[in-house]
């Protein structure tokens, strides 16, 4: 069905033909007055949680139920050569114990799982712990990434590469690529003639930046709850994708889906590492299983911090050109990153898809050393690629003697994102930025530095909905999305009550369980592009339901009748007018349910990236080589936002992470041993509140006519560009570049003095 | 409340065997020590009475059990969070006798007979206290795993100091982790409750043109000591 849709943004709007599917309400017009979606709504869930009554996976008790733990590795590199549990299973309160490595098996990193033990209490888990008999033959390990590269290195994996992980799949990952030693790679790609594009090139930068290795740190650990009620399984899961933890049990214990049950009622974070039931899931139901009990399994946090996954590290080295008239002409990127026992450490995303660059030549390798396997990590690539790229176009630009703006708009095909950098240069002051650098302390300069985002649009079919009007005019949804602490569970509802016409009190919500319609994993920032358009598609049915119950009533056909702002009127007779109420009351005492697929996205939209920039400005003290991030401006688009509020609250999250990533975050592994050196959280800092800077946030709402409700994500994008702003703010601030995050004291002042001996314009 | 406790009634032949493993300190014996006699209990489980949000729980509970777990485990007061383990970042916090600790670092042993009070503690008869509901509104909170010990430590600055400015709300939760980043939105919700911001988000009228203002909603965690007096005088005639 095509439909005449209007799309664009900023007030400038084209119309365009769109296909859209059959049954699917037309996307959002731009003239569309809205009575509650895109205001600032508090999350319907904020009273549990604040109260202390919402009930988190980790939280579960069953009548009975059996804590389990598991025994890791401490050696790096080994063969387990045998296992004794016999010594466990034999202590006070232990009902279950199983082998997760078997004798002959390897150990690829010291936190590897070997076994775990069901018992009556959690003190009581941990005694019998200490009682299994593991031997142990110790090999050979290396754990940094250069150690890694070298010839003689230990191998990592001596037969083929097998780790699975949320980041993907090491042996998909490795078809079709050659590997030498630890080293994958390299996987290819570009456009154009690099060498050609740098002797077009009038300036030619060259670099390499180094980002660590981050760690997840949801606060909110891994694990689930299993219980087994004869053949079927229920599970309390703490996972951004309660049917992938569904479909993988299956797999597992071979048993139909149907008879596993899912649920997530609330959830303590996952920033991309919580997919799947993962070894420690599997465990626990095993474990429950043998013990006819249920059994709890959540990590502790050192495990959380060493086992559950990590953003690999990168080694970037970069050479880029541009001509005189400010034109990037060339770049090639090489990549190395260890995402320790697994792959997935790609930073090229950023650099084939922010600027225009006609020749682009990018190489990445994937380096194995003996640590966790990596995860995805909210936007995987991107902020590590982001700093390297943005580091980049600040270093041209500077060699051209412009203006490191003026070169990215010259560069930026998405007039999206030229506009939100018109809109934050405007809040930051960019133009004042240099005569800010000096303050009254000669030790005390300040930087503004700039930073581009850009995510894909990754909603798409494949999820379900059921909306149901009762007869009292309530309305109910069931929707199987699982709220991470985005705010999905609201997102749903006011969809609901906009589309119905409702006030938001007259929708029901119930999400996080798998025996409801499917809903998408959240990952990728999809949950919106995925859900929203799903709800509106049911509630729209659904009020055509009810329209069809009003027809009857009047004798005329259901074409002619509007369900709309809460009255059921039929066209051309204003005599023929319900309220929202009356209308419901013809309905049978079923009331009318439709359940509905999300649709495909439209056909002819508008294709675009999803972009954002961001604006720092830091105070740095040359002295110490402190650097306090004084205010952040972040503009972004996501589309349409669902809920005000609640975007606000993500974007500051994501910048607050990024800024954590930027400055402080950092896994520490021992060259000696092997083992994770910082694996809690008075170690392994992250950004508190003494560290937030001022954030404004503002939101270009964006009318794509990709999908009913002009939703895009944004948990991802909103951390992308953090570092690289708050990287290039610093290096303004100092006169020299940063190449290192995080940017410790150390970092500061090795550039300050770099420069100093260089004769820098410090 | 129920006690939640299943299974110690008394000391068994099992708690006998596994004192002796586990407190190896205890010289093998296992047998409960007299408190009277020595000012310690265990290893096995020992009698104990916590009191928890008014309510009095008699408790066997063995010396080695933090008052987290005991509130988690054993009394189902599930909305205090262990996070990190060890202090390190507040999501545990509840109030002995008024003060802020963390529960992973007490031991319910430590705190018998004290007056606990929890997330659970705050609300009255199904609604929500002033800073519970500030952080609702002004969405203090995402995934909430750090909220119970967010709004425990916000409430003790709130009772101390009725109008706390930025830098002394920020100071107050700098032991509270979050990973969400929901820093800004404490920031905002304290100031609800404090009457510095309105319900709209906006100022408070009355404080829209006060001489403090630059300094008060200074970004600059440094200034809080130069203003704490001017708005420790405020809060007390407020």
């Amino acid at each position: 069905m095509s439909e005449k849709v209007r799309i664009g943004f900023n007030g400038e709007f084209q119309t365009k033909e769109v296909k859209v599917a059959p049954g699917d309400p037309a996307p959002w017009d731009p003239s569309k007055k809205f009575s509650i979606l895109g205001t600032r709504v508090p999350r319907l869930d904020g009273k549990a949680k604040a109260s202390g009554e919402a009930r988190y996976s980790i939280d579960v008790r069953l009548p009975g139920m059996l804590y389990a733990r598991i025994l890791r590795s401490p050696y790096a590199a080994a063969t387990v050569k045998s296992i004794d549990l016999v010594p466990a299973r034999t202590m006070p309160g232990v009902k279950a114990a199983l082998v997760l490595t078997e004798p002959g098996e390897r150990i690829r990193f010291a936190g590897q799982e070997v076994a775990a033990i069901a018992a009556d209490s959690p003190d009581r888990v941990d005694d019998a712990l200490r009682a299994i008999v593991v031997a142990y033959e110790p090999r050979p390990f290396v754990v940094g990434i250069e150690a890694a590269e070298k010839p003689n290195a230990p191998l990592v994996f001596d037969g083929k590469a097998e780790s699975k992980a949320s980041a993907g799949d090491v042996e998909e990952r490795a078809k079709g690529l050659a590997r030498k030693g630890n080293v994958l790679g390299p996987r290819p790609s570009g456009k154009g003639d690099v060498e050609a594009g740098f002797r077009e090139s009038d300036v030619v930068v060259e670099a390499t930046y180094y980002t660590q290795v981050q760690l997840h740190t949801a606060l909110e650990t891994h694990g689930l709850v299993a219980q087994w009620e004869g053949d079927n399984l229920n599970v309390w899961s703490s996972t951004q994708g309660i049917f992938g933890v569904r479909d993988d049990l299956a797999e597992a214990f071979k048993i139909p889906a149907s008879r596993i049950r899912v649920i997530t009622e609330y959830m303590g974070g996952g920033f991309g590492a919580k997919f799947g039931p993962r070894i420690e899931g599997i465990a626990a139901a095993k474990l429950a299983r043998e013990a006819g009990a249920p059994v709890k399994l959540f990590l502790d946090r050192k495990e959380e911090q060493t086992a559950t996954g990590n953003r690999p590290s990168s080694v970037q080295w970069i050479k880029a050109g541009a001509t005189k008239d400010g034109k990037l002409k060339a770049l090639h990127l090489i990549v190395h990153g260890t995402g320790g026992t697994n792959g997935g450490t790609g930073t090229s995303g950023p650099a084939k898809n922010i600027y225009d660059c006609p020749n682009l030549k990018i190489e990445e390798y994937d380096v194995f050393t003996n640590a966790g396997p990596s995860a995805a990590f909210r936007a995987p690539g991107h902020p590590q690629g982001a700093f390297a790229l943005e580091a980049t176009m600040d270093a041209l630009a500077r060699k051209l003697g412009m203006d490191p703006l003026e070169f990215r708009m010259k560069n930026d095909p998405s007039e999206v994102r030229r506009e939100e950098f018109r809109i934050g240069a405007e809040k930051i002051n960019w133009t004042t930025r240099d005569g800010r650098r000096a303050t009254k302390d000669p030790a005390i300069v300040r930087g503004v530095g700039v930073g581009a985002a850009l995510w894909y649009n990754t909603g798409g079919p494949g999820p379900r909905a059921t909306v149901t009007l009762n007869r009292d005019g309530s309305a109910e949804v069931e929707h199987g999305v699982q709220d991470l602490g985005t705010g999905s569970r609201t997102m749903v509802a006011i969809v609901a009550a906009e589309e119905l016409g409702l006030p938001l009190e007259k929708v029901s919500v119930r999400i996080g369980d798998s025996r409801m319609p499917f809903g998408p994993a959240s990952g990728g920032s999809k949950t919106t592009p995925c859900s929203a358009p799903t709800i509106r598609r049911a509630a729209h049915q659904a009020k055509r339901g009810l329209a069809a119950a009003a027809a009857k009533e009047w004798k005329i056909p259901a074409e002619s009748v509007a369900v709309d702002g809460g009255f059921v009127t039929a066209s051309g007779d204003p005599a023929k007018r319900l309220s929202w109420i009356e209308a419901c009351k013809l309905l049978p005492p079923s009331g009318v349910a439709v359940t509905a697929d999300r649709a495909e996205n439209n056909e002819g939209a508008w294709k675009r990236f999803v972009a954002g920039a961001q604006f720092a400005e830091v105070e740095v003290d040359t002295e110490t080589g402190k650097v306090r991030v004084e205010r952040v401006v972040a503009v972004h688009d996501c589309g349409l936002a669902v809920n005000a509020l609640t975007t606000e609250s993500q974007i500051q999250g994501g910048i607050i992470q990024g800024l954590s990533y930027a400055l402080f975050e950092d896994r520490v592994l021992d060259p000696a041993s092997g083992r994770l050196l910082n694996p809690n959280v008075e170690e392994y800092k992250i950004a508190g509140s003494l560290d937030c800077p001022d954030i404004e946030t503002v939101l270009v709402p964006v009318w794509e006519g990709v999908n009913n409700t002009q939703s895009t994500g944004i948990g991802e994008p909103a951390t992308v560009p953090t570092a690289a702003a708050i990287a290039n703010a610093v290096s303004h601030a100092i006169g020299a570049p940063i190449t290192r995050l995080p940017i410790t004291p150390e970092v500061v002042l090795a550039a300050v003095d770099a420069a100093r001996s260089k004769g820098g314009r410090s | 409340m129920s006690d939640g406790d299943e299974n110690r009634g008394g000391f068994t032949r099992r708690d006998l065997v596994r004192g002796t493993l586990v407190g190896a300190i205890a010289a093998g014996t296992g047998a409960k020590v007299a408190k009277a006699e020595t000012g310690s209990v265990g290893p096995g489980p020992a009698p104990l009475e916590l009191k928890v949000n008014g309510a009095v729980h008699k408790l066997s509970i063995e010396p080695r059990v933090t008052l987290v777990g005991a509130l988690r485990d054993r009394l189902g007061l599930t909305g205090t969070k262990s996070v990190c383990g060890r202090g390190a970042c507040g999501a545990c916090t509840v109030l002995v006798d008024g003060t802020a600790v963390c529960s992973c670092l007490t031991l319910a042993h430590e705190v018998a007979g004290r007056e606990i009070t929890t997330i659970e503690g705050l609300a009255a008869d199904g609604r929500l206290s002033p800073i519970q509901q500030a952080f609702v509104e002004a969405d203090a909170l995402q995934c909430g795993f750090c909220t119970s010990g967010m709004i425990m430590s916000c409430k003790v600055l709130l009772d101390r100091n009725p109008k706390p400015n930025r830098g002394q709300i920020r100071a107050a939760v700098a032991g509270n982790l979050c990973r969400c980043g929901t820093y800004p939105h404490v920031v905002d919700a304290v100031e609800r409750v404090a009457g510095i911001r309105t319900a709209d988000g906006e100022l408070a009228p009355d404080l829209r043109l006060s001489t403090l203002d630059s300094r008060l909603f200074s970004n600059d965690p440094r200034v809080a000591s130069a203003t704490l007096a001017a708005l420790e005088m405020d809060g007390e005639e407020a």
